[in-house]
């Protein structure tokens, strides 16, 4: 296996980064922490856009973030293709800064949600997914105040037609219903991929859920995905060279 | 004109006005005498307290910094300290709910990271009156309990969430003894290397002083004044808002990031978090500690609004903010790392040799009075003290009649899904509990909190507990102290853990009658018995006094925080028995009817007295018993007996190994709801049951057999409830 070089970047504001370079360790990776002032990524395989309130979420969660200036090169970065996570916070900075469709708005019980949470995997593509089957059971945590995934009908179905519909929240035995549902999301979608699927975002949080004495190892499991989709990208094996 | 200075209106006495003249030789200016409302309230300078606080046990092979400091340390080996402290945050949050809990847990917060230690983890202890009218409680007082709680709850998750410092453990208890006076006491817990510890103590003159973080307002001008008066009627209260602070967490988070940043690094001398008294206070304790003097230019405070007069700038209590003393020469350094997380870090003054506390503004000297005067001389006054006059006949209730009642399951399950015993769910799920990813058990799933310290073996066990039985204060303050601190040591003990040490909050009303000082010494002493008893220091801790509305006071209200350590965290012990294991109830003997004094049982059948009793000798051995027994791998369960009694902690097990259970308590409701302290039901495979036994016999604690685990119902003395009948009541919603 080339072990992932993988950069987190740190907002103003932001928590998960230490919690994702720790899970990194687990899993062998490299991961290193990039604060939002600065232009240079540092070369990675995969860039992590971590849980938090970056800036506050002042104005709307992620508003303010996708202006920090590590945000150009996080676009580049996505746009050459290079595999990019947005989990909690880092989803609502990549919907705002329009590198993924829709908007998370307020959990309709208006209450901020930590649990453990069932998901069930709809797109296992791409280099964050690829490794599960479509079907598959996560159960991995998650902690938003304001996660209810929301896009217009039209937008919904054509991400639906398009396999983009990553993730959804499910009960232990993969049903997606109202009951199951943490926030109120549309369609139960908990995660959504961009067009050529090297973007996701995700409400969840997989970082938290790799080690079994703190509950579970399904992040690691949905993470091990970029360790095989690497291994396929002859530009990562010639830059290691 | 007479003196129009109204000493009064700062919370000072003529005597106390008298004595500050006669130290600074001089009358004091206006300015002056705010500071010394300020500083000599109860709330900073302890006037009724301190004297009984000062026979507390402190001390102990682990205890790397004591009362005093911002917070306390313990050392817990691998060069790494535990760093903790709990505040109350009562008056704050009966006025303005939301912002009063979350400035609370930002104030907590502050302690322990200006102590360079990283917080790991954070928790509260919460009394309030019931949502429900009864003969005791009205309509429209009922609506505003249920307002007070929704706003704390939210407050606690608002800044703990933002900030992104887990919410692991807590306890909420609703008696109508607190309707309009709500306890909000909060505790975090940090983790530093020893090298890492920064104290406040200023040093070297010449040294810089920075204020660091937010700007400088008007809110919570008084504050302290305002935490050391009895709340006043409705309407007063609202008056008192502009009294409360308003929290800003983003803003914390990066004040602590940039300070953790500095912990350990040379340029620092010393870190002072302003709370209380704003500026004053800290100018005064930093420099009293370090015996030396501070020079302040109060023009160069950064302020969020012009006109502000030195008056509201020493006193202000905005938020987030800190002071650091600097070592000269090395400003730009520190101000390079403020500057990164766009913080103020602004020179104000310098440290000076002469131990005053020294400020100007506009070119004037507006203050100039010894920092030790501040911080240290406030008269500390010993009150007679004379048990309330009611106590006995409190005392002389009759429980046998309701001990005696045969149970029943209507009675379990009534108990199991009422205010106080029912899940918390519903609380901790808004709280971000598993950041930092070091939550081996959270709220709900054990009696203490685990977390692991990464890079170690190790893991600590946290817990926040209150008199066991909750309304023990009533009958009995001191012994609802020493339960308060048994209950914490069996909750570590039941997690796999040993205490190591305690903080704590005493939570009382006025002690300025006899009753009042009566139960706060009693109190104090109560602490003081079981932290002997168990042989636990206690390192830092606070007294919230004039907790009472017109009705009258609230009921004395110890809150221990207690810490517990796995060495090795691989024998932690949950709460999930399997079919098969057997059981025991271990601890001192509880079927007789003052076991029931104060529980959930009496008070909701309107048994509101009795003479309650507890052998803390046993206590002790129980915890060290089921500690040891726990670390030598022979438990493959464990759960403490509290509110509700066996019947209820045997009920809790069934439903969290979804499993049931076979077992003989004794046929009376002493024997299943009684609820004194110290004592823990524990599960063990029949193959270590001898050992068990054996282990129980050889240090003398009492320790029954009382079933076996598994089936789908739980079958106490022949009758029989199922597991799924005892999880519906127990997530009854709040």
């Amino acid at each position: 296996m080339i072990a992932p070089r993988v950069s987190v970047v740190v907002f103003p504001g932001t928590w998960s980064e230490r919690d994702f370079a720790h899970a990194a360790g687990v899993l062998g990776w490299e991961a290193r922490l990039v604060w939002h002032a600065e232009t240079d990524l540092g070369a990675p395989d995969a860039v992590v856009l971590p849980g938090g309130f970056a800036h506050g979420d002042h104005l709307r969660t992620g508003a303010i973030a996708r202006f920090s200036p590590v945000m150009r090169a996080v676009e580049a970065f996505a746009a050459d293709g290079g595999p990019v996570l947005g989990s909690c916070n880092g989803f609502q900075v990549l919907c705002e800064a329009g590198m993924l469709p829709g908007v998370l708005l307020r959990n309709d019980h208006l209450e901020f949600r930590c649990d453990w949470q069932w998901l069930r995997v709809d797109a296992p593509t791409g280099p964050w997914l690829g490794g599960l089957a479509a079907g598959d059971l996560l159960r991995l945590p998650i902690s938003h105040g304001e996660g209810r995934y929301h896009a217009d009908e039209a937008t919904l179905d054509a991400l639906e037609a398009a396999d983009r519909v990553a993730l959804r929240y499910v009960t232990a035995d993969g049903t997606v219903s109202a009951e199951a549902n943490p926030n109120g999301s549309a369609r139960g979608i908990a995660g959504v991929t961009n067009e050529r699927g090297n973007v996701l975002g995700l409400m969840p949080h997989p970082e938290r859920a790799a080690e079994r004495e703190i509950g579970g190892i399904d992040g690691l499991r949905m993470l091990r995905s970029l360790e095989r989709w690497l291994a396929d990208q002859p530009a990562v094996a010639e830059r290691r060279l | 004109m007479t003196i129009a200075i109204p000493a009064e209106r700062h919370g000072l006495t003529e005597d106390e006005y008298r004595a500050i003249v006669a130290r600074l030789g001089r009358e004091p200016n206006d300015v002056e005498l705010g500071m010394f409302g300020a500083m000599w309230s109860e709330h900073c300078a302890y006037k009724h307290s301190r004297a009984l606080l000062s026979g507390l046990p402190t001390s102990g092979s682990r205890v790397l910094v004591g009362p005093g400091e911002n917070a306390g340390a313990l050392d817990i080996g691998h060069g790494l300290a535990v760093v903790f402290k709990a505040e109350s945050h009562n008056h704050p949050s009966a006025v303005e709910p939301y912002q009063g809990a979350a400035t609370g847990v930002g104030g907590i917060i502050r302690d322990i990271f200006t102590m360079g230690a990283r917080p790991l983890a954070l928790g509260n202890s919460l009394r309030f009156g019931p949502f429900e009218a009864d003969g005791q409680t009205d309509g429209a007082t009922a609506t505003r309990n249920r307002y007070l709680f929704d706003g704390v709850v939210a407050g606690i998750a608002g800044y703990g969430n933002c900030i992104g410092i887990p919410d692991v453990a807590g306890e909420v208890v609703f008696d109508a003894g607190y309707s309009g006076n709500p306890l909000v006491n909060a505790l975090c817990l940090g983790v530093a290397r020893h090298d890492e510890i920064t104290l406040a103590r200023a040093g070297g003159a010449g040294n810089a002083l920075l204020l660091v973080g937010a700007t400088t307002g008007r809110d919570g001008i008084q504050g302290a004044s305002f935490a050391s008066a009895t709340l006043g009627e409705a309407a007063e209260r609202e008056e008192r808002r502009p009294a409360v602070q308003v929290g800003n967490p983003f803003l914390e988070k990066l004040l602590m990031e940039a300070c953790l940043e500095l912990a350990g690094s040379d340029a620092v001398v010393a870190m002072q978090d302003l709370g209380a008294a704003g500026l004053t206070c800290a100018l005064a304790e930093v420099s009293a500690r370090g015996g030396v003097g501070a020079e302040v230019d109060l023009d160069l405070v950064p302020r969020r609004e012009g006109g502000m007069a030195p008056y509201e700038v020493l006193l202000s209590e905005s938020q987030e903010r800190m002071l650091i003393v600097v070592r000269a020469g090395r400003e730009s350094e520190v101000q390079s790392v403020f500057e990164r997380y766009d913080l103020h870090a602004v020179r104000i003054g310098q440290v000076i040799e002469e131990p005053v506390v020294r400020c100007s503004a506009r070119g004037e000297r507006v203050c100039d009075v010894p920092g030790a005067a501040l911080a240290d001389e406030a008269p500390r006054y010993v009150l007679p003290a004379v048990p309330p006059a009611d106590l006995d006949a409190l005392r002389s209730v009759d429980l046998e009649p309701l001990a005696t009642r045969q149970p029943s399951v209507d009675v379990l399950l009534e108990l199991l899904g009422s205010p106080n015993l029912c899940s918390r769910r519903s609380i901790w799920r808004r709280y971000d509990h598993m950041n930092g990813t070091n939550t081996l058990v959270g709220p709900g799933a054990g009696d203490a909190a685990l977390l692991r310290i990464k890079g170690t073996p190790m893991a600590i066990a946290l817990t926040l507990d209150g008199p066991s039985p909750a309304r023990l204060g009533a009958l009995d303050p001191r012994l609802a102290a020493a339960s308060a601190v048994l209950e914490a040591a069996t909750n570590v003990a039941a997690a796999g853990a040993r205490p190591i040490g305690i903080t704590n909050c005493l939570n009382l009303g006025s002690p300025e009658s006899p009753a009042g000082y009566w139960r706060l010494s009693e109190v104090v002493a109560g602490l003081a018995d079981a932290c002997d008893a168990l042989h636990i220091p206690i390192v830092s801790g606070n007294v919230s006094l004039y907790n009472e509305t017109p009705d009258g006071p609230i009921p004395p209200t110890p809150v221990v925080g207690m810490v517990g350590l796995l060495d090795d965290r691989s024998t932690a012990v949950g709460m999930v028995w399997t079919a098969g294991d057997e059981l025991w109830l271990i601890g001192e003997p509880a079927d007789d009817g003052q076991a029931l004094a104060g529980s959930e049982l009496a008070w909701r059948r309107g048994v509101h007295g009795g003479a309650p009793r507890l052998d803390l000798d046993t206590g002790a051995r129980t915890v060290e018993l089921v500690s040891a027994l726990a670390r030598d791998g022979l438990l493959r369960a464990a759960h403490d007996v509290s509110g509700g009694g066996p019947a209820v902690a045997l009920a809790r097990m069934a439903i969290a190994a979804n499993s049931g259970a076979t077992a003989v308590l004794g046929g009376s409701s002493a024997a299943w709801f009684g609820e004194r302290a110290g004592r823990v039901l524990v599960a063990a495979s029949a193959d270590a049951a001898g050992e068990v036994t054996a282990r129980a016999a050889g240090t003398g604690v009492p320790a029954w057999r009382i079933g076996a685990a598994g089936g789908p119902s739980l079958m106490l003395d022949g009758l029989e409830v199922g597991v799924a009948d005892l999880r519906l009541a127990w997530e009854r919603p709040l």
